[in-house]
């Protein structure tokens, strides 16, 4: 069986969830149950837009992952469907953003003939990443949601440029330690100091752009850049002693931020005891964990667990954003829960796979740097709303509502499957 | 690099197992979650709970039903109480906030379906599968909701208290307590609720004077007592209906003179009379002189046997039921020694004797009922959904507590209480009314604990009758057999 068929077999698993899901959060909201097509049609819509996707991949990347594209979809469906249990009208968004980022996708993969031009471009993508940061924080152009500066608006349009800083940061970091991996492996003395002249910039570029992240207020973006920094540079040198150094300037930051931003204080008291202030500045984690708990392991099943309000607000603020796992966990149940994280749990091991099987440097750093970005990213906020570290504000990648986040990862998406195609095809080749 | 992904796998496999447990960890904590405050889940699903019905005796008047809601797609539903205060001690209430009372609470498992009767359980089941609401049993009360208004309405925000017993079934037919409250006001307005003018400290409206206690019952049952007192002189074989006393207008105990009422219509000295003259008029002094014959240990035995020192049976919660008998700062007092007690004001209804008015109605209902105690009830019968009747309460006869001849020769006493003594204020037209009032003196002007028991017809009795005041100034015939005549009349009328 071809790789691409059996992706499509993967795909028409992915069709019947996606099927079962709309119609049972359809007649969940209906009084007397009762069939429509409705429901019917947005399925059949959602899964021709992967079709189309498929057929991209089929022909520009024949030889690519058959997995990573339908697990985007499975989760980009249940994003979907929850969404359209919460507020129909914020899924009908969602799914604009949703035919926008597969778009993207399709035109990725069909423009970037080759992604390793991208290694000559790594600076470029290193100091545009840092562009995307600071944009937040320019007079005019900045938007502040909930305290945090992390939004662009331009005309009607608005989006979250640290989304693709994330993207673009991982490709300068391929490239930049792929060319100074040797030097920065070598150590001088048994723990191993770098020439300040081959860690200095790299130091710089970190350095700037968490100063930007704390400036723009935007925590959870600062914790996931650091955090792909420390994983692409452990893939890099294999020097655990790097990590150790990071994460204790990560502890020492923390605190450091613990002290100076009453924000950041305040995110770890709730953390130690969300309970302090249950209807204060514990509510959202509190709420959410309850959620979390009222699902029991097979949940409430979609559209009957207590998530919306009589007023038609939800209990939860920002359920659709950054909490959407609390909502899953609810209505899906620790069952549901697990499955979405093993879903993300399989991305993962595709996607380092596809880092391991790659036979140049810049490839497997590009590869295990996207995949990391996801998995990351997925640890911070579902660690967060479930209080297992302290919460941040950030998407889970291709569930929460978010276009950006939706765009975004697709890109990702994107570049993991074209270096997928190429190893495979290198494979192939020496056969 | 391959080791390190290898690696970095691992650590992002431990993280994600680390969610996992994170999320079954709270699971974990789910029942100590659920119970916190501020916590919807439990809340709303109680809201989706379609509990029973609660009726009146009649299968009409409702006491207790939902209104309902629509919110995310799902129906709420809040209870509503459409009589307000009428029986609401006896239904109570059924909150989401604040806990619930009454059959609302005791029959709580009915109400909301959830009792664990196999068939039940398979269409709960069912139901659940499907989607369908929770609907739970009806309960239809045995209480008469005309004759409960009268008795409210007789009761005029007095504090006091009405029960009415059938006497052959023990069917609750009355339990008014006043003041009374709105059941509706306690879930958002709960100070409301307990707020209260009634002339009583504490007025706490939400108390049911009828069965309960805090932790003692109201009322001190004075010469209502008597009746008890008479039933054991007679049933005892010590004292006969010709039994002979002489009234010099007090009884001695322990050297000092003990008086009769001083406030009574009569003569406060009545010379040679007999048992039944004594019933009439309330003497004292003749009780006083039975209670030293019998001995304390005689009177509480049989006081025992009519159902004192427990919680009366009913179908209310167990806290909502208090026990009567002698209290004791606060316990009931039950001493080995019989010289701990007073044996004459025991007999007239003094001492430290507290009473319920369902206890009091149960032992002029086993008088009426010839000697036999039948259970007390308020439910008739619980009705699910699709119309079945998932159990009906039978007559249960607890036990004889005197013979049907001291019943017998009882009766014909009481009756001269309305007909020509204390009770005459309980006078129905064309009907033979037994009574005896009572009215215990609390120390403090014109805080009198009145009451008034009776049963009628005399001959063939239907209703059954306890009536307490707290802090009267008239005596408890004037106070408290009209509202028995009210409410006896009330229920004759209506179940003829």
């Amino acid at each position: 069986m071809s790789l691409r068929t059996r992706e499509l077999l993967n795909l028409v698993v992915l069709g019947i969830v996606t099927t079962i899901g709309f119609v049972s959060v359809y007649l969940a909201s209906q009084d007397v149950p009762e069939f429509s097509t409705t429901s019917l049609s947005y399925a059949a819509f959602f899964l021709a837009l992967f079709f189309v996707a498929h057929l991209v991949v089929r022909i520009r990347l024949p030889l690519a992952d058959p997995h990573l594209l339908p697990i985007a979809g499975i989760l980009t469906a249940i994003g979907l469907t929850m969404i359209y249990r919460i507020e129909p009208d914020t899924a009908f968004k969602q799914g604009v953003w949703v035919v926008i980022g597969v778009g993207l996708f399709a035109g990725a993969c069909l423009l970037l003939r080759d992604y390793r031009s991208l290694d000559a471009l790594k600076y470029t993508c290193g100091i545009g990443a840092i562009v995307l940061l600071v944009l937040p924080a320019v007079p005019g152009l900045g938007l502040e949601v909930n305290g945090a500066r992390l939004w662009v608006s331009v005309g009607p349009l608005q989006f979250q440029p640290g989304e693709f800083a994330k993207v673009l940061l991982v490709i300068f970091l391929a490239g930049y330690l792929r060319d100074n991996r040797e030097l920065l492996s070598m150590g001088y003395g048994r723990i191993g100091v770098p020439s300040p002249k081959h860690f200095g910039p790299l130091l710089l570029i970190w350095g700037g752009a968490m100063l930007v992240l704390v400036q723009t207020n935007d925590l959870g973006g600062g914790l996931l850049l650091f955090s792909i920094f420390l994983a692409m540079l452990y893939v890099a040198t294999g020097r655990w002693p790097y990590v150790a150094v990071g994460l204790t300037l990560f502890a020492a930051g923390s605190w450091a931020l613990y002290e100076a931003v009453p924000r950041v204080g305040d995110r770890i008291a709730i953390w130690l005891d969300p309970w302090a202030e249950p209807d204060g500045a514990g509510y959202q984690l509190v709420q959410s964990i309850y959620s979390i708990a009222a699902g029991g392991i097979f949940g409430t099943g979609f559209g009957r667990g207590v998530l919306v309000r009589q007023d038609g607000g939800t209990y939860i603020p920002y359920l659709e954003t950054d909490f959407i796992y609390s909502a899953i966990a609810q209505e899906l149940g620790l069952a549901g829960a697990a499955a979405v994280i093993l879903l993300y749990l399989v991305f993962c091991y595709r996607g380092f796979r596809i880092a391991m099987s790659a036979d140049d440097g810049f490839s497997k750093l590009l590869a295990a740097g996207l995949t990391s970005t996801l998995a990351i990213q997925t640890f911070i906020i579902i660690g967060g709303v479930s209080g297992l570290i302290p919460l941040t504000g950030i998407t889970l990648p291709f569930v929460s509502y978010g276009g950006s986040s939706i765009v975004a990862n697709f890109l990702l998406l994107a570049l993991l499957l074209m270096v997928s195609h190429r190893v495979n095809e290198g494979v192939e080749g020496r056969r | 690099m391959n080791t390190q992904i290898r690696n970095l796998f691992l650590v992002f496999a431990l993280l994600f197992v680390a969610l996992v447990g994170m999320s079954s960890y709270w699971l974990w904590r789910a029942p100590d979650l659920e119970a916190r405050q501020g916590n919807p889940n439990l809340v709303v699903r109680q809201l989706l709970i379609e509990r029973g019905l609660i009726y009146a005796a009649d299968g009409e008047t409702v006491f207790a039903r939902n209104r309902e809601q629509e919110v995310d797609g799902q129906t709420w539903f809040r209870r509503r109480y459409p009589e307000r205060g009428l029986a609401a001690h006896v239904h109570g209430y059924s909150t989401i906030q604040r806990s619930r009372t009454g059959l609302e609470e005791s029959l709580n498992d009915y109400l909301t379906g959830s009792n664990a009767d196999l068939a039940t359980l398979l269409d709960r089941a069912s139901d659940t599968l499907r989607g369908i609401t929770r609907q739970g049993n009806d309960v239809v009360t045995t209480i008469d909701a005309n004759a409960q208004r009268v008795a409210l309405d007789a009761l005029g925000g007095r504090c006091g208290s009405v029960v009415a017993l059938e006497p052959a079934s023990g069917r609750v037919l009355v339990m008014a307590s006043s003041p009374t409250f709105d059941p509706n006001l306690v879930e958002n307005r709960f100070r409301q609720a307990t707020r209260s003018n009634a002339p009583c400290d504490p007025a706490a409206p939400l108390f049911n004077r009828a069965t309960a206690g805090f932790p003692s019952p109201a009322f001190i049952p004075g010469s209502t007592f008597k009746v008890l007192t008479a039933a054991a002189a007679l049933d005892s074989g010590e004292f006969s209906a010709t039994s002979e006393f002489d009234d010099p207008g007090y009884c001695v105990e322990y050297g000092q003179r003990v008086f009769n009422y001083a406030d009574q219509a009569g003569p406060t000295v009545y010379g040679r009379v007999d048992l039944g003259d004594a019933v009439e008029n309330s003497i004292n002094s003749v009780f006083c002189n039975i209670g030293k014959e019998l001995g304390p240990r005689v009177i509480l035995d049989y006081a025992k046997e009519f159902g004192f020192y427990e919680d009366p049976p009913l179908e209310t919660p167990g806290d909502e039921r208090a026990p009567s008998g002698l209290w004791s700062n606060g316990r009931l007092f039950d001493p080995e020694d019989p010289n701990q007690i007073d044996p004459g004001r025991l007999a007239f209804g003094q001492e430290r004797l507290l009473v319920t008015p369902l206890q009091m109605a149960m032992v002029v209902a086993t008088i009426a009922n010839g000697g036999v105690l039948m259970r007390p009830h308020v439910v008739d019968r619980i009705v699910a959904p699709d119309g079945d009747v998932v159990t009906r309460t039978r007559p249960d006869d607890l036990r004889r507590v005197v013979s049907a001849e001291t019943a017998a020769t009882l009766t014909p006493m009481m009756v001269r209480v309305v007909s020509s003594g204390t009770g005459t204020a309980a006078q129905i037209s064309g009907v033979e009314v037994a009574g005896k009032t009572g009215t215990a003196e609390t120390g403090r002007q014109g805080q009198n604990d009145t009451g008034f028991i009776a049963f009628a017809p005399a001959g063939s009795p239907r209703v059954a009758i306890a009536v307490y005041l707290q802090n009267q100034s008239g005596t408890g015939g004037a106070t408290a057999a009209p509202i028995a005549k009210d409410v006896m009349e009330a229920i004759l009328r209506s179940n003829p």
